[in-house]
Parts: structure tokens; C-alpha cells; sequence
């Protein structure tokens, strides 16, 4: 749905963007984590085209914005939704007037306006509110008109620029819940930027870890967890690296045909096995891709090696550390 | 002079006055509401970047606004004969009146608009809004509080401007103040004059406040 291959984007010495490729499928969430400074932010705006990319290109929805001119341009824009951090609302309007702002942007007729903004703020729960003006809303409430007007030009992909970096933790996880519940019923594909690890971890389907202008690891976040030693495992469950000699960390994938973590695999192997098993760390996720689970533990004894074998047996990532 | 010498003649010289910032608040607006728009569009990082036709406003503006009114009003009365036909009388005065306010209220145009955040301008250009609209329903409407403000100082200094225009035969209070009280030493009439000018000053800055609070939403 969005296909962004070898952007580099400069300003003046500082490179922002150094050779991005970026593939998000039709009706996923996928996030791009990272600090402040890695570029992310400059990926995004460079999807919508807000930043002209110094070098590479960008396909939206089959079409390619980057041999746009700027009436087409502006077309293309209008089916690309976007949110912002800090809400962007006008305002001079009222809760409707922003909403219906894309659709005056868009010719559409008044009557049709006021039928589809009433619409609009049912689907993101603001019916009633539409003669409220912008500072009389909450954060989380300010958000969902964002998301109502992004919504208007019936968009196939949505932008959301840090969306609930401003929100507090309780509207963040309602304001990621209602994304997740358009992305399901609308069949809507969502681009996120964030650097929360939260986010990614509550919404998102596929993952793009970026820094230094680069995308350092990319992919579905069920396929990630499961390859050994991925910088996504290493930040969700953050363990203190280097991992100390000798110590072994077992990583529970969540694959429906592997161990999950509520299986007794732990006890199984200090049970067969002659060896002493002790717990360093280690902690568990609920992903949208199921249960996932890290755990760094000492295990010493004369079965030591058969007992490693066991659990890459059954399933488990087990990483030695030297 | 007494009240009775007094009262008929401020009547009409407030109505001149009344009527030379008038006209040439209308001509402002008109000349420097543009012009504002202008110096924050063509800017580096604005809507349309001209770094040349920006320049060139800029300077023009600045040149403008390095005059003082007196001497402005001097140098352009050529152009003045050139628009209006004559260069005396309340009509004359219209012409450097608005020459010398348009400068002023376009930077305070553009000041207002500046104060517009670029995020909501970036929102509408995500949007897929033209430039037109976003000056028209993006720009202009929130920075209407900044616009009306702005023009309510332009207005007080209109009106300071008008009392220098009548001394050089354009008529109205400042012209009275001139002719009676600098010239015919009528302590009275003065005294009234700056009052007058004084209430009218607080009369209108009151509304110009009161309008500007009604329209922002903040």
C-alpha cells in the first residue's frame, strides 16, 4: 500500500534520511520506532510528500507521488489521512468545522458535508459535541476529531505523526484502541511514527526500528520475535546487555506450534535433567500476535548441554552468552 | 472663546477627521492586508517561497515605515496630485494617509499571521489544500483576532497621522488644535480638543479590544 524505496533526504549537510526502503502492506499497523532525531518523523512527512525527498521515490495506493504535479499532488493528498501530535485543529472552527474542513477542501456539496461529519464523529465517539469549539475538548477528545478529519476523504492510509506522544497513559491506550478498531472495520492501513515502545507493542502489526536517518531492523513483529538476537526482542524486554558469561536467555516466540509461556518448560528441565536453574530476569508481553516471553536465567550442572538442547527442542530461542 | 465659539466648530473638524481616517483605513486594509499575506507567503519556509519579489516587499516596506509622516506626506504630494487631482483639502489627504499606513499594518499582518502555528498550516497541506485555501480558510480565519488588533492600532495611528495632515490644509481636529490653540493661544478649545481626542482614542481601542476577544477561541 505504501512503498517508499532509497529515500535520502538532506538539508544542507545533515543528512535526515540515508537510503530508506519501506513496505507496508495493505491493511496492517505498522509503526517506525525511534528516538528523537532518527529520522522518523522526516519518513513520514516524506510518505504524504510534505518533505520532497532529495532522492528516491514514493508509490501510495499504486500511485507514484514523487512524478506528481501539484493540483495531482493535492488529489492524492486528500485520500492520505494524517494525525498529529499536537492535534493541528483550527481554532477559529468548531469541532464540525474541522471535520467538515477536508470535504470543503474536496467540493463537496453542504448537505452531503453535514450528513458525512455527523457520521464521522459517531464512528470516533464525539456525536453531540460537534458545535464544541477545539479548547473546550480534552487531549484524547481533541485526538478524535484529528482522527474524524483525517478520516473524511475516506482515506486507504493513515499517517500518524507521535498521535499519543501528548496524552497521558490512560488516552493513549483509548485513542490506540480506536485505531485498532478502524484499521478492523475499516480494512484501514495505518502508518505510525512513535518512540514508544508501548505503542508498537499494543497496535502495531509490522515494525520499522530506525536511527541515524537508517532503518536498522524491519518486518512483521511476529517474525522478529522469532529470529534470534533481533534488536526488536532486546526492546521489549529490555535485560541489561551485555548479557553476563554464562548465563542463557530463553526467548518464548509466541508460535502457535511452540511452547507459550504459561507451559511449565522451565520446571520440565530442572526435573529431567541434572542441572540448577536460576532466574536473572525476564519478563512477559500480550502482543496482537499472542503471548511473548523472555527470560534470562543460570543453569549449571553436569546436563547442561543435553538441557540446552531440550529447550531448542521444544521451541525456545536460547541464546548462550559467551 | 467660549463654549458657544467652540461647539460649532468641532463638529465638522471631527467629522473630517472622521472621514480622512476612514477612507484611508478602508484603502489600508485593502493594500495592506494583501501585502502582509504576500511577506509571509513568499517567505524562505512559506507557502510560496519568492526569495526575490520578497526581498524587493520588504524593502519597499521597510522605506515606508523609515519615514516620518510629516516628511512622507511631503515627498509623495506629486503622486497625491497624480490620484486625487488636488492636494488640498480631506479627500488629498486620503492618498498619503494610506501610503503611510499600508507599510505599518502589513507588518502587523504579517506579525498576526506568523503567529498562526505551522502545524495546522502543514495539517491543511496534508490535507491536499491549495495555497489559495489555506490563506482563505486556514491563515486569515485564525489569525482574525491578530488581524482586528492590529488594525485597531492602525487606526489609532491614523488618527495621528490626520492631526499632522491638517496642518498642511487637510482639515479636521488636529487642524483646530493648530489654528486656535498653537496659533490664537485658546487655551479652551485645546483643552477640549485633546479630550475629545483622547476619548475617541479610548472609544475605539475599547471596541478594536472587545472584537478581537470575541473572535479568538483560544
Amino acid at each position: 500500500m505504501i512503498q517508499a524505496s532509497g529515500l535520502r533526504k538532506q538539508y544542507g549537510t545533515t543528512v535526515a534520511l540515508d537510503g530508506v526502503d519501506l513496505h507496508v502492506r495493505e491493511g496492517e499497523i505498522y509503526g517506525v520506532l525511534g528516538q528523537s532525531g532518527a529520522g522518523k518523523s522526516t519518513l513520514l512527512r516524506c510518505v504524504n510528500l510534505l518533505e520532497r525527498p532529495t532522492a528516491g521515490t514514493v508509490t501510495v495506493a499504486g500511485q507514484d507521488l514523487t512524478a506528481l504535479g501539484s493540483a495531482e499532488l493535492n488529489r492524492a493528498r486528500q485520500r492520505i489521512g494524517m494525525i498529529h501530535q499536537h492535534f493541528a485543529l483550527l481554532s477559529s472552527r468548531t469541532v464540525a468545522g474541522n471535520v467538515a474542513f477536508p470535504l470543503e477542501v474536496m467540493g463537496v456539496p453542504k448537505a452531503e458535508r453535514e450528513r458525512r461529519v455527523a457520521e464521522l464523529l459517531e464512528l470516533v465517539g464525539l456525536d453531540g459535541r460537534g458545535k464544541d469549539r477545539p479548547h473546550q475538548l480534552s487531549g484524547g477528545q481533541k485526538q478524535r476529531v484529528g482522527i474524524a478529519r483525517a478520516l473524511a476523504g475516506e482515506p486507504a492510509v493513515l499517517l500518524s505523526d507521535e498521535a499519543t506522544s501528548a496524552l497521558d497513559p490512560a488516552t493513549t491506550q483509548s485513542i490506540l484502541a480506536l485505531l485498532k478498531r478502524l484499521n478492523a472495520e475499516l480494512g484501514l492501513t495505518i502508518l505510525l511514527i512513535t518512540h514508544e515502545m508501548n505503542v508498537v507493542k499494543s497496535v502495531c502489526d509490522s515494525v520499522a526500528i530506525m536511527a541515524n536517518g537508517r532503518i536498522e531492523e524491519s518486518g512483521a513483529i511476529a517474525d522478529l520475535i522469532r529470529t534470534p538476537g533481533s534488536r526488536l526482542t532486546r526492546e521489549i524486554f529490555p535485560l541489561p546487555e551485555p548479557a553476563p558469561a554464562g548465563s542463557v536467555t530463553l526467548t518464548f516466540t509466541g508460535d502457535p506450534r511452540q511452547p507459550v509461556v504459561s507451559e511449565p518448560v522451565v520446571s520440565e528441565v530442572v526435573r529431567k535433567f541434572d542441572v540448577d536453574l536460576s532466574i536473572l530476569g525476564g519478563s512477559i508481553e500480550e502482543l496482537p500476535a499472542g503471548p511473548v516471553g523472555r527470560l534470562r536465567v543460570t543453569l549449571d550442572g553436569a546436563d547442561r548441554p543435553a538441557a540446552l538442547a531440550y529447550l531448542r527442542d521444544s521451541g525456545l530461542i536460547v541464546e548462550e552468552a559467551a | 472663546m467660549t463654549w458657544e465659539e467652540i461647539l460649532p466648530l468641532l463638529g465638522p473638524a471631527t467629522l473630517e477627521t472622521a472621514q480622512m481616517v476612514g477612507w484611508s483605513t478602508l484603502f489600508t486594509l485593502l493594500f495592506g492586508l494583501p501585502l502582509g499575506v504576500a511577506l509571509v507567503a513568499f517567505d524562505r519556509d512559506g507557502l510560496r517561497p519568492l526569495p526575490g519579489p520578497r526581498a524587493v516587499l520588504g524593502f519597499v516596506v521597510n522605506i515606508g515605515r523609515s519615514l516620518p509622516f510629516i516628511v512622507l506626506m511631503i515627498a509623495i504630494i506629486p503622486f497625491t496630485r497624480l490620484v486625487v487631482g488636488t492636494t488640498i483639502g480631506t479627500a488629498a489627504f486620503v492618498v498619503p494617509l494610506t501610503v503611510g499606513a499600508v507599510p505599518f499594518y502589513a507588518r502587523l499582518v504579517e506579525t498576526a499571521l506568523r503567529e498562526v502555528g505551522t502545524d495546522v498550516v502543514q495539517a491543511a497541506q496534508a490535507m491536499g489544500a491549495s495555497r489559495t485555501t489555506i490563506v482563505r480558510k486556514v491563515l486569515l480565519p485564525e489569525a482574525l483576532p491578530g488581524l482586528v488588533a492590529g488594525l485597531t492600532v492602525t487606526v489609532v495611528a491614523l488618527i495621528g497621522y490626520s492631526a499632522m495632515a491638517g496642518t498642511l490644509g487637510g482639515g479636521g481636529l488636529g487642524d483646530l488644535a493648530v489654528r486656535y490653540g498653537y496659533q490664537r493661544f485658546e487655551t479652551l478649545l485645546m483643552i477640549v480638543t485633546v479630550v475629545l481626542l483622547i476619548v475617541i482614542v479610548q472609544l475605539l481601542q475599547s471596541l478594536g479590544d472587545l472584537i478581537a476577544r470575541r473572535l479568538s477561541h483560544k
